[in-house]
């Protein structure tokens, strides 16, 4: 068995809290430029970093492929996407490299970054990560993917159908879930019957796990684990990672409505940003002035993008019509 | 070669699997079985098991896993055994396969052939007999293939195994084994979107596709012998569509008979009639006339039933004739 916390150098700990402060630090941008009218619709990760982020890491970025859903700003950011592409696609420009400006945004995808593009309707991405994975083990390729998604979307017959066929076919596949107890307004309880998703693997024949998806050690090495495993023949990972969601599912939403402001401000004592900034200060990794200057490198790379992408062009009408097909090139 | 209907099919798949190796083929007992209706007898001996897949009986994962397959490289032709069975992946094939190259700005394509078995008049009562190409030939982003021969089989395949976009293609049951015609050996394709007058003729035109090709240039050559021209319109593709090959004929006899096995209302005929309608009215000498299945949910299993229901060479026969004396 391989080390599964290999690769976690003071260096790499140090890019992935970066990452996870970034991906705070643009989230609330997105929803400073959303009750400014300038952008329709924000999606966040806010609450969901360490498991994003710490599950991208664990990955061979760039060879594997990750299946994501709206959630995932972290995830893709970590994956290579940068904030000036998020602010192009927050704001639907021509050179957003998501969808050209025809997704709303959060729908990400990136044939350089190996992000599966992604569609509204839930769990879907579950099969398509199935499939990746099947053509890997026919082609004898070393490669995993690794779908991410909420616990609603394991009240989708997509769910079951996606385990069963990975399991049964021995496919190097991670079932990644951000559980953060909610599916827009409903708890979780209301979507199933038994306390955790990971239970679940069990009826597939796979390894089910849970981590808490607040500390992005446990998160590393727990994808870390499973990617070690995919590759070496033996199959699925279901994984869940216990985390929580700071905000409302969307900027249309409220979440009063349906949680308690109590409960969210016991949830912040486990926010992920401050879990591990605890952490790498214990380890000598961090101090004021380094913490200091990670805020001020992704402040600086947020407002590059949103300056970037506010004078970007739009798409031209006349594309409309474009990429219904494949286009031969000329 | 002459062959069946169903033998091109096979040969088909053997002949491209033979030239490129991304191939695959899964599905429901496919592998071991050959298939229900043996379409893929044989080949599973030939191509080894991680070419040709039995899988789990759950077509929503075999479409799903199927454009993932694709966008990792592969070239998935996936079965599902009965088109009446296609339903619980409509949500991959319509929201994902189809729109993935839209939404993403022409990045991604999900390059996959679905095969399915369509129509009636083989005891396959209401869910082995449906007729299903109106639902998706309203998807763009999708194409619609239905051949009528064995010689377009071959041709179809191929050029939709080739194609670079999710390619539904149906076969009618009746057809597996009725049909037989020349098939040379050789590769060749068939571009999508090309319809071909199968039979020449000045008094009236049927524009048909699939199965009931057949049923239309039998009723023609009947009404041959009674002095009535018929000329048949095989569409071949219904998306996309040649409607070109449409207006011309509509323009030439100046009387258009659309005959489908499907359901009349919201069938494709509609589409068929609207276009002339909008684009050949003044060159029209009668009524656009639609022969198709009756309004009711499906084709039942009585053999009296089932009869009433189909489209045959009979009902087009008297159809054409009475719209050859408007």
């Amino acid at each position: 068995m391989a080390d599964v916390s290999e690769g976690l150098t003071p260096e790499v700990l140090m890019d992935m809290y970066y990452h996870m402060v970034l991906a705070r630090v643009l989230d609330d941008r997105m929803w400073v430029m959303n009750r400014l009218g300038r952008a329709p619709v924000v999606y966040s990760s806010n609450g969901h970093e360490a498991t994003q982020v710490a599950s991208a890491f664990a990955l061979d970025r760039g060879h594997d492929w990750v299946v994501p859903y709206y959630r995932d700003l972290a995830l893709v950011l970590a994956m290579g996407m940068t904030p000036r592409d998020v602010f192009l696609h927050l704001m639907g420009r021509a050179d957003d490299p998501n969808s050209g400006g025809r997704q709303m945004p959060a729908h990400w995808g990136s044939v350089d970054l190996k992000i599966l593009t992604t569609g509204s309707v839930v769990t879907t991405q579950m099969m398509h990560a199935a499939g990746i994975a099947l053509a890997a083990k026919l082609k004898h390729e070393p490669t995993v993917a690794m779908a991410t998604f909420g616990e609603g979307s394991t009240s989708q017959g997509d769910f079951h159908e996606a385990l069963n066929f990975a399991a049964v076919m021995k496919l190097p596949a991670i079932f990644l879930n951000e559980n953060n107890g909610y599916a827009i307004s409903v708890p979780a309880r209301k979507q199933m019957a038994v306390p955790d998703v990971a239970a679940r693997a069990q009826g597939y024949g796979i390894p089910g796990v849970v981590v808490d998806g607040n500390d992005p050690i446990k998160v590393f090495e727990a994808v870390r684990a499973a990617a070690v495993r995919a590759r070496a023949g033996e199959g699925p990972t279901l994984i869940e990672a216990k985390t929580y969601r700071f905000v409302p599912h969307s900027s249309d939403d409220d979440d009063r409505a349906y949680r308690s402001r109590e409960e969210v401000a016991e949830a912040k004592k486990h926010d992920p940003l401050v879990v591990f900034e605890q952490e790498l200060r214990e380890q000598h990794l961090l101090d004021d002035a380094q913490h200091k200057a990670v805020l001020d490198r992704a402040k600086a790379a947020v407002d590059d993008a949103t300056e970037f992408a506010d004078t970007a062009p739009d798409p031209d009408p006349s594309t409309l019509g474009r990429h219904v097909y494949h286009e031969a090139v000329l | 070669m002459a062959m069946t209907y169903l033998e091109a099919v096979r040969e088909t798949l053997r002949q491209e699997m033979r030239r490129d190796a991304r191939i695959i083929i899964y599905g429901e007992d496919v592998g071991v079985r050959g298939g229900v209706f043996r379409a893929t007898e044989g080949l599973q001996d030939e191509f080894g098991e991680d070419r040709v897949m039995d899988s789990p009986l759950a077509e929503s994962a075999i479409i799903g896993t199927a454009i993932g397959a694709a966008i990792n490289g592969l070239r998935p032709v996936p079965e599902i055994q009965f088109a009446d069975f296609i339903f619980p992946a409509v949500n991959q094939i319509v929201q994902e396969a189809a729109r993935i190259r839209y939404r993403s700005n022409g990045t991604f394509g999900v390059p996959i052939v679905i095969r399915a078995p369509y129509g009636g008049g083989i005891h396959g009562a209401l869910y082995h007999s449906q007729s299903i190409e109106a639902f998706f030939a309203h998807v763009p982003g999708l194409k619609v293939v239905m051949p009528a021969t064995p010689y377009d089989v071959k041709g179809l395949l191929a050029a939709s195994i080739e194609d670079e976009d999710p390619v539904l293609f149906l076969e009618h049951k009746g057809a597996y084994r009725s049909i037989r015609g020349d098939v040379p050996d050789e590769r060749y394709l068939i571009p999508l979107g090309e319809a071909e007058v199968k039979r020449e003729g000045t008094d009236v035109s049927i524009i048909s596709w699939g199965m009931t090709v057949n049923s239309s240039l039998k009723a023609a050559e009947n009404l041959a012998k009674q002095g009535v021209s018929v000329e048949v319109l095989d569409l071949r593709t219904i998306r996309p569509l040649d409607t070109e090959a449409i207006l011309k004929t509509a323009k030439k006899t100046g009387k258009v008979l659309v005959v489908h096995e499907d359901n009349l209302t919201g069938g494709f005929g509609g589409e068929v009639s609207a276009l002339i309608a909008e684009h050949a009215l003044f060159h029209l000498d009668a009524p656009i006339r639609r022969l198709a299945g009756p309004d009711v949910p499906a084709m039942p299993y009585a053999p009296s039933l089932e009869h009433a229901f189909l489209v045959t060479p009979e009902k087009i026969e008297a159809a054409a004739k009475d719209l050859a004396a408007f």
